[in-house]
């Protein structure tokens, strides 16, 4: 993950994660979102990728595909107790529908740096926007 | 028109300051905290007036902050003929809410076996993001936990006759149904009973500490007897299991809302009518998740029962470990209203906001109806936290809600760069109290510096009169999810 993926906005009295992600292109944009969301609860270069999950997922919107991908990482998080730290995914060309796979591994207390859990990704002011070729968004977590 | 102060702590928003307000917003607050009230709050309880169906007027509470959808402290009431239900006036942690356990131990029993209990707990009370409980379900017995809530507890040995009449409506939410629940909810749901949790949720072991204005009669009558009593405080929702069927609905309404024809300001208000088959259905799956958060608080307080016999070398019983009470703030219920003269059923939510319920309300348990119910309010790690009841003046004024806790004022990220959390823990060992947490970076962002002054938060409601103050709590150790 390259070091300006994604900032932490700071300034706002709230008790979620709220980050600005950047990309010159949408999966770029997507693996930073994702990153994200695994820094907030861990730190993921102590995740190893060793195990692979596909993912196949579809969204009315590119705002929805978004939202749809980050549920699917917070989902696999609980369902397979997992943290990840690669994703290798593609997005059709008109941005409804998402496939790839993600790699992390089992939480590890004696292996992770342990943050806060991720409860939820929220639609709160989620707009994708594109400038001069470069996309950007902001997101709030629900920690 | 701008916001004004129409009463002694009560500022209005107007309807003409937004464009589709159906309703005024009311804010809760002494000057000094109006004054820091931050944009958010203005901005989400004004969306939340728009809403179709509400009744009365979007409140928010005096430890309101910044959230998503409802502002953290928003109360609003919907017509249950043409209302809507909304997963963002709840909150995706279904039913998260505190409960208060009593002793009979004073603060000088326990300072000396301090560091074991709070090793005992935490080896005992699984913490943090990944842990697995100890109770182990197949899926039939967890539907039959999902329905019927800490009565589940009780027929599988994890609670005490007495509990279910101190919880909030008996521990069990009627009409849950587990029909209504994705298999992603139930998988990402099924270990996790008995589990804290991470971010601000925690278990606290506290000293009653009265201040002057505190009801000392009806601290006696709740069980609370003298100063340096020592009490235990959990604050915990519905995990996982909850999370999940929050993103679930809020995904799927977005198509009820095009079908309904309903619009908002913001996508996290997206909502259903009640009596929408869509509405129905999440009704259904979050009291499966309300039941399972009672049912999780439950299964906590028996770890906290053994462990205290563990240390301390009694049972619990003998140690008078009764439970004192359980409310959720993060929720929706049905109750009654007098508007407009006429008694009418009215759908409340609750995001970061405690029912309230005054002496002699049906509606609570018979041992409260001369007190009111007990509101818990978790306040800081660092500053402690209180104990209230209910007044019938709530139920005239803010659909019968108060307050949940301090309130944030700084991000988790600005209070993390104040502050390391193994300095934090420190200090406050200096200070007396003990902290055992699943993360240190996370026990940095909960530094009481980040909260509001629960003192200045809980004396407003108690001016108000919305709630009238029993008892603070006083941190002796704690558990940080």
């Amino acid at each position: 993950m390259k070091k300006t993926g994604f900032k932490i906005v700071e300034d706002l009295p709230s008790a979620d994660f709220i980050f600005d992600a950047f990309g010159d292109d949408l999966e770029e944009l997507f693996k930073n979102c994702a990153g994200a969301c695994f820094f907030a609860m861990t730190d993921p270069e102590t995740v190893a990728p060793v195990i692979g999950y596909d993912i196949d997922l579809t969204g009315e919107t590119l705002d929805d595909l978004l939202y749809n991908f980050m549920a699917e990482l917070i989902y696999l998080k609980d369902s397979e107790n997992i943290f990840c730290s690669r994703f290798e995914i593609k997005i059709s060309g008109d941005h409804k529908s998402l496939k790839g796979v993600v790699r992390g591994e089992p939480i590890d207390y004696n292996k992770h740096t342990i943050k806060t859990d991720v409860k939820a990704a929220t639609y709160h002011d989620l707009h994708v926007r594109e400038e001069n070729g470069r996309y950007s968004v902001r997101m709030i977590l629900d920690l | 028109m701008e916001p004004s102060k129409i009463a002694d702590y009560i500022w209005e928003i107007p309807r003409d300051f937004k464009a589709g307000m159906r309703v005024t917003a009311r804010v809760i607050a002494s000057d000094s905290l109006w004054a820091g009230m931050d944009e958010g709050v203005i901005n989400q309880i004004t969306n939340v007036a728009c809403l179709p169906g509400i009744v009365g007027h979007a409140w928010c509470m005096p430890d309101g902050h910044w959230g998503y959808g409802f502002p953290i402290g928003g109360v609003a009431a919907f017509d249950t003929e043409v209302g809507i239900i909304s997963p963002g006036g709840i909150g995706f942690d279904i039913n998260c809410g505190v409960r208060m356990i009593k002793t009979d131990l004073t603060i000088d029993e326990v300072l000396p076996k301090q560091k074991q209990l709070i090793d005992t707990l935490f080896s005992n009370i699984p913490a943090g993001v990944g842990k697995s409980g100890f109770v182990r379900l197949n899926r039939p017995e967890f539907e039959k936990l999902l329905i019927s809530g800490a009565a589940w507890c009780l027929s599988n040995g994890y609670a005490w006759d007495s509990d279910l009449d101190h919880i909030e409506q008996k521990g069990k939410l009627p009409d849950a149904d587990p029909s209504a629940v994705s298999e992603r909810a139930y998988k990402r749901g099924l270990s996790q009973i008995g589990t804290l949790g991470s971010g601000n949720h925690y278990l606290e072991i506290q000293s009653v500490k009265f201040e002057d204005d505190c009801d000392r009669e009806t601290a006696g009558l709740l069980g609370i007897k003298a100063e340096g009593q020592v009490v235990i405080m959990v604050h915990c929702g519905s995990r996982g299991f909850g999370h999940q069927i929050g993103t679930d609905y809020l995904q799927s309404f977005g198509a009820a809302m095009k079908k309904y024809g309903i619009q908002t300001n913001d996508r996290e208000l997206a909502c259903a009518p009640i009596n929408s088959p869509e509405g129905k259905s999440y009704y259904g799956a979050m009291a499966c998740a309300a039941n399972s958060a009672f049912a999780n608080r439950q299964v906590i307080t028996d770890g906290i029962r053994k462990s205290f016999s563990q240390v301390i070398g009694k049972p619990p019983e003998r140690m008078g470990m009764h439970l004192v009470y359980d409310v959720a703030h993060n929720i929706a219920k049905f109750e009654d209203y007098i508007i407009d003269g006429k008694s009418k059923k009215l759908l409340v939510h609750r995001k970061g906001a405690t029912r309230a319920f005054g002496p002699g309300n049906p509606n609570v348990a018979e041992a409260f109806r001369k007190t009111g119910q007990p509101v818990l309010v978790g306040g800081s790690m660092q500053t402690g936290s209180y104990l209230l009841v209910g007044t019938k003046k709530a139920e005239e004024l803010t659909f019968g809600s108060t307050l949940h806790g301090a309130g944030r004022v700084m991000s988790r990220a600005q209070a993390k760069k104040r502050v390391r959390g193994s300095d934090l823990q420190r200090t406050m060992e200096q200070e007396g109290i003990l902290v055992r947490a699943a993360s240190f970076a996370g026990l940095a962002e909960e530094a009481g510096f980040a909260y509001k002054n629960v003192s200045e938060v809980v004396n407003v409601v108690n001016a108000v009169g919305i709630s009238r103050k029993v008892a603070r709590l006083l941190p002796i150790a704690n558990i940080k999810g």
